[in-house]
């Protein structure tokens, strides 16, 4: 049986992992390989690497980084933030990554996500869904890290990005990120219902029981988190232990 | 010598790196005419078998893969690297496959419902359980797909593992000399790298 996925996510600034890792055997938790390595022994399923950092001139520090972790881990990883081009995807899949993950270029130009489905298959790009709830009850696509709103419905982008090729949909609820009160799970299912696509929650993470929530009434294909892993208030082992008391299918 | 192809369709720091850490020598080649001094070869491949086959061809690589095959070498096809062992794919009706092993490559039937690509990590089942390439491996081992289509061989008995996931299909294939995995052991940590150990160490 296909089992369900848990993804840790690392911030990356400049080559470095941000809001550290604090596994204690780890000499050097700013350091991707290091911090992937543990990661790694962890038995996490998919590493995602987040690159915060802002200026273009970033790029070959990132590239570095992916081959560095590529040559070290023998988990599948993706590298998301502020790839603008098909050049940007080609050379970040050449150093090592398994998959890229568009997000605010790919709502600038959507004919970037059905080039790169095309140039490389939909099974290595993601489209990262910033998600925020409305007075009204309905969701909208935000931005620019969650700055700047647009007329996209989340359902409705999320549809249209499985269309445009996107192999998979990694969903953050902005309302949820960073509760620990629990992935949003309405909007997780609304969008693994409409969509053929695997489905990956974010946000919100902050107990065991929240993972079992999103992967069963949020009908999430995977799970991400970050800060929760990072500080071992939960480990990756104990996690999957308890998905498996419950009856989840999950890799051991 | 372990050879592994580059024609242009993957990514293969991650199969020549993890030779690498197991003491191998691999040599990744866009040439052809290399093939002459390896021992193994390993055949990876990411994308869409038509181009892939195009691609493989325009580089000359079809008639010394047909040969080294024919010679007895280890030969390993990784996830499309295994599509294209076979005949023929619905991928691209036009285009013509291997044919090292009979049969052809569909896709997930949509009737099945199920989210293609399927994506992630499956267990292994064995239907034979003496193969070289899989030696240590233990029944439901959890391993790492990303694929859309799966290959259905003409002959049955070359089916060395199935997968489940709406239907059985094969996961893994032996024809004597000739090997091919759906997953990506590059990626799947412990067991995916013992598979490639073996065929590391196979014949030596």
């Amino acid at each position: 049986m296909l089992a369900k996925r848990i993804i840790p996510c690392l911030d990356v600034k400049d080559g470095r992992v941000v809001k550290g890792v604090r596994f204690l055997e780890l000499r050097d938790a700013g350091d991707p390989v290091e911090c992937a390595k543990a990661y790694d022994r962890d038995q996490a399923d998919e590493l995602v690497f987040l690159d915060i950092t802002a200026s273009h001139e970033n790029r070959k520090t990132v590239l570095e980084m992916v081959r560095k972790v590529a040559e070290n881990i023998y988990i599948p990883f993706t590298v998301g933030g502020g790839i603008r081009k098909i050049e940007d995807i080609r050379e970040l899949l050449k150093a090592g990554c398994d998959k890229v993950s568009l997000n605010t270029f790919a709502l600038d130009n959507e004919h970037l996500v059905t080039a790169a489905s095309e140039r490389f298959g939909s099974q290595c790009i993601v489209v990262a869904i910033d998600s925020r709830r409305n007075p009204d009850g309905t969701s909208s696509v935000y931005t620019h890290g969650g700055r700047r709103p647009t007329s996209w419905d989340t359902v409705g982008w999320a549809v249209q990005a499985e269309k445009l090729g996107a192999g998979e949909i990694l969903l953050t609820s902005m309302d949820a990120d960073g509760t620990r009160n629990g992935y949003d799970l309405e909007i997780t299912r609304a969008v693994a219902d409409a969509v053929c696509i695997p489905v990956i929650a974010s946000g919100g993470a902050g107990k065991n029981s929240h993972l079992y929530d999103a992967l069963t009434a949020g009908g999430a294909d995977a799970v991400l988190a970050a800060s929760i892993f990072h500080y071992g208030e939960i480990s990756i082992p104990a996690a999957k232990k308890y998905l498996i008391e419950r009856g989840i299918a999950i890799r051991t | 010598m372990i050879l592994i192809i580059d024609y242009g369709m993957s990514n293969l720091r991650s199969v020549s790196k993890a030779l690498q850490n197991l003491g191998g020598e691999a040599v990744v080649s866009e040439n052809p005419s290399d093939l002459k001094g390896a021992a193994k070869v390993i055949l990876p491949g990411v994308g869409a078998f038509g181009d892939a086959m195009k691609e493989l061809d325009a580089r000359g690589w079809v008639r010394p893969l047909l040969d080294f095959a024919a010679s007895g070498k280890p030969l390993l096809g990784i996830c499309l690297g295994l599509q294209l062992l076979f005949e023929s794919s619905e991928e691209n009706r036009t285009a013509k496959g291997l044919g090292i092993v009979k049969g052809d490559v569909v896709r997930f039937p949509a009737f099945l419902n199920l989210k293609v690509p399927h994506m992630g990590w499956n267990q292994l089942k064995f239907k034979q359980h003496d193969c070289p390439l899989t030696a240590g491996i233990r029944d439901g081992q959890y391993v790492y797909f990303v694929h859309s289509y799966f290959v259905r061989p003409a002959d049955e008995g070359c089916v060395l593992a199935v997968t489940d996931y709406g239907l059985p299909f094969a996961s893994m294939i032996w024809q004597g000399n000739v090997f091919g995995c759906q997953f990506h052991p590059e990626k799947s940590q412990e067991a995916g790298l013992s598979m490639i150990e073996n065929f590391l160490r196979m014949g030596v």
